[in-house]
């Protein structure tokens, strides 16, 4: 981490950048947030570690508007989302300096709570230098500890590797964390009956408090403003008013990303009641690479994106449906 | 004093929900949240901190008011009904109670809210004290002991019992519908399981924090403090905040059009959002920095202005264990402490 | 709720598209050709205009079976319209189906300005289709039912 803030430090300084946007060490171990910093002194705040899985592609939105070039921290799987937005001219390439920072799996706090640590006082283990082996916790209770790829995000176990799609500079090791295939769970869900599948995204949906966490934090949804935020609309944006609204707005949410969608995991890290959101995302992932052909949105930021093309024997949207 | 075996609970949820709906900590979906209680629902008072705050029992997230029916010519105005079934709300935390008496404050003053005052009526509440607090928990700021909760009846839950104490006539109501599942009980173990309760609390990193600077009178002093312009930046300006809160009261009225009529109806709003001052001439908060501002503004200054000092945060720590970019209350009040000299 | 079958009038949206759909069911109309008044014609543009929430908002306020209609691929009055439509319709009917609509409620026809019979032939079996799922409960809005 010393080597980032040097690294950032040393371009502060010389003027190829006039701000740093990466990650200000919390109040708690494991809660860094999202920050810019604009002086070489204000970087003492500055940490990287596992519990910075926040996806800063989206920020630079609004920090393409500053003047000036920003520095970027994005990780592997950020810089898909990054390209993406290049692709649809939502950020100037010119106006960021990404340096690529190595990752070896992002922690879910979540995870860590569900394996029943609670009172954390501090962590050890979540360093990018450490070796992602174990995860150390002081806490009230006293101590604690649990194998770091259990407290690791669903998307980290489905990662498609830790290459930076653009960067300007790279730092950091990696560390691979693939351990499952991110179309497996799809399938699971596809062999079901649909009363079972109903059922199924009945459960998880009916938990749904409107907040727009996922919306808010996806780097795809980056509309000047929503359809649901429409006052002209009938279909509110923060009721969950009887079974169906969460349904329309999730569905209509994975679909106005859908090609687009980098499969990044922000919108089911963010979900505060835990409602596996990429399962809607891949799902049309999936179904694109095995209509369309293989599509990762992202990988290049020229490539033609599969919803806004067409082949003339594309096929029939009854045979799919009956097929399932 | 009264207590009953964990391993009867079951028979205790029953016998309350023969006569009144009974809400609860249930889990469903690897998620625990307030809920009916039923046969198969799995209870969890394990659990410190369910997901949403109870206060969907008192002031649920959408309800509706009215419902404007057409038929030929003639239109009909059938207003809701009010809520006239008795319920208990079972296993609030402390912060969680004092969080209904925050709502109380807006709803209950004049002009009172049928809505809310209905279910108040018809509510009871019992409270179930924190075993094990958390690293996220800053209750003591607000002088809100969870290791003796308020509520018609106070609860706690020691070695395989559950000790019960009714605190007022419609605790001692309910205790008289359930009498003959408890037994008398000492209070040594309840006055053991407070002792530790709150040695642990005052372990908590948030228990100490000073709200020095924080009132009714602060509003000049912070409105204009440059520390906002810094500290909204990573707002993603998401209601995750604002939805779990126990004392978040905003909503918002909307219609909804049914294809026969229209139904009119209230939903929690959330000052995160960009359309909540949305009038009809013009927004009067347009930047993420002024609605960011107007959040913390609210619980810690203008509401104790207008609530004989009473802040409307209870320290429960939803929002700082939710908010997906890590911001929180207790990272403003930090910021604005270090900045006073 | 058991649905009695002898009642159940289901209602059914038709998306059909100005330039070769719509004219179809006009011709099916001239030609004295049948189809159940169950079926609620809404023109569009081109089957393209039609946004996946539209076929989600016609479910929520109570329609049992959507059918899009539109000019026969290569057909198109705006020349690749239909194109688009049909990959946006798979990928829908497909995350339909993913969430446990059943399948059959959902469905493309392609129907130019000449095929009057192809339209009312489509309609009646559509109607049968529909009437053989019974009512739509899974994507309905409860405010909407009664």
């Amino acid at each position: 981490m010393q080597e980032l803030i040097d690294r950032a430090k040393a371009l502060l300084e010389d003027g190829t950048v006039r701000r740093v946007l990466g990650w200000k060490t919390g109040d708690l171990p494991y809660d860094p947030e999202p920050a810019y910093f604009e002086t070489p002194e204000s970087l003492k705040d500055f940490v990287y570690n596992g519990f910075c899985g926040a996806n800063l592609s989206k920020y630079m939105i609004e920090a393409s508007k500053l003047e000036g070039r920003t520095l970027v921290c994005l990780k592997p799987c950020d810089t898909y989302s990054f390209n993406q937005l290049l692709a649809e001219h939502r950020v100037d390439r010119d106006k960021a300096y990404i340096l690529g920072v190595g990752c070896k799996g992002k922690l879910s706090m979540e995870k860590i709570k569900a394996a029943g640590i609670k009172g954390i006082r501090s962590v050890s283990g979540a360093e990018l230098t450490d070796p992602a082996e174990t995860l150390f916790f002081d806490t009230l209770y006293g101590k604690a500890e649990m194998p770091y790829r259990d407290a690791m995000l669903e998307r980290c176990h489905v990662c498609r590797g830790k290459t930076h799609a653009v960067y300007d500079a790279l730092i950091g090791d990696s560390k691979d964390t693939t351990d499952a295939d991110r179309f497996d769970e799809v399938r699971r869900i596809e062999a079901l009956s649909p009363e079972e599948k109903f059922a199924f995204f009945q459960k998880e949906l009916s938990k749904c408090i409107r907040c727009n966490a996922c919306r808010n934090v996806c780097p795809a949804c980056s509309c000047r403003q929503c359809v649901f935020d429409s006052a002209k609309f009938d279909s509110a944006q923060k009721a969950n008013a009887d079974s169906f609204e969460e349904k329309m707005f999730h569905i209509i949410r994975a679909f106005d990303v859908a090609g687009r969608c980098t499969d990044c995991g922000e919108c089911s890290r963010v979900c505060p009641q835990g409602i596996p959101l990429h399962l809607f995302n891949r799902k049309f992932i999936k179904d694109i690479n095995e209509l369309y052909g293989d599509y990762q949105a992202g990988a290049d930021p020229t490539a033609k994106a599969p919803l806004t093309s067409f082949t003339l024997d594309d096929a029939e949207p009854n045979i799919v449906a009956e097929r399932g | 004093m009264k207590r009953i075996k964990l391993e009867h609970l079951k028979a205790l949820y029953r016998r309350i929900s023969e006569t009144r709906a009974l809400y609860l900590p249930v889990r469903s979906a690897g998620k625990t949240n307030f809920a009916f209680w039923t046969e198969d629902a799995e209870a969890d008072l394990d659990t410190l901190k369910t997901v949403k705050s109870p206060k969907d029992a008192f002031f649920p997230q959408s309800e509706t008011l009215y419902t404007c029916r057409r038929e030929g010519q003639k239109l009909h105005v059938e207003p809701e009904e009010l809520a006239n079934q008795d319920f208990v709300v079972f296993g609030m935390k402390a912060c969680d109670v004092q969080g209904v008496r925050v709502l109380d404050q807006v709803f209950l003053k004049d002009p009172v809210d049928s809505f809310y005052a209905a279910r108040r009526q018809h509510g009871t509440i019992v409270s179930l004290a924190c075993h094990a607090p958390e690293e996220t928990c800053f209750c003591k700021v607000f002088q809100i002991d969870c290791a003796a909760p308020a509520g018609d009846v106070a609860a706690w839950i020691a070695a395989e019992y559950l000790y019960w104490q009714p605190q007022t006539e419609k605790g001692e109501a309910l205790t008289e519908l359930v009498s003959d599942l408890l037994e008398d009980a000492e209070t040594a173990p309840v006055d053991a399981e407070q002792a530790a309760i709150r040695a642990m609390v005052e372990q908590l990193p948030y228990s100490h924090l000073s709200l020095e600077g924080w009132n009714g009178n602060a509003t000049e002093e912070k409105f204009d403090s440059p520390l906002w312009e810094q500290l909204y930046k990573p707002c993603l300006a998401c209601g995750t905040c604002t939805f779990v809160c126990p004392t978040c009261q905003c909503y918002d009225i909307k219609d909804y059009d049914t294809g026969k009529g229209v139904q009119r109806y209230r939903c929690w709003d959330s000052c995160m959002y960009s359309d909540f001052t949305m009038m009809a001439a013009a927004n009067s908060r347009t930047s993420q920095m002024q609605r960011f501002r107007q959040r913390f503004m609210h619980k810690l200054v203008y509401f104790p202005a207008n609530n004989d000092g009473m802040y409307s945060c209870v320290g429960c720590g939803r929002c700082v264990e939710k908010c997906p970019a890590h911001l929180n209350i207790v990272k403003v009040i930090k910021a604005f402490g270090k900045e006073d000299p | 709720m058991p649905i009695n079958q002898e009642e159940f009038r289901p209602l059914i949206v038709a998306f059909c598209c100005n330039w070769c759909s719509y004219a179809g069911a006009d011709l099916a109309g001239s030609s004295r050709l049948s189809y159940p008044a169950d079926v609620k014609i809404i023109r569009v543009p081109c089957s393209c205009r039609v946004n996946p929430m539209f076929i989600l908002r016609a479910f929520e306020k109570g329609a049992d079976g959507v059918i899009l209609c539109g000019c026969h691929p290569g057909d198109c009055h705006y020349s690749t319209g239909n194109y688009y439509a049909r990959r946006r319709m798979t990928l829908l009917f497909s995350m339909l189906d993913y969430l446990g609509v059943e399948n059959g409620r959902t469905r493309v026809e392609w129907v130019s300005a000449a095929e009057g019979a192809k339209f009312s032939a489509t309609m009646n079996e559509f109607v049968e289709k529909i009437h053989s799922l019974g009512k739509n409960v899974r994507l309905g809005d409860l405010r909407c039912r009664n």
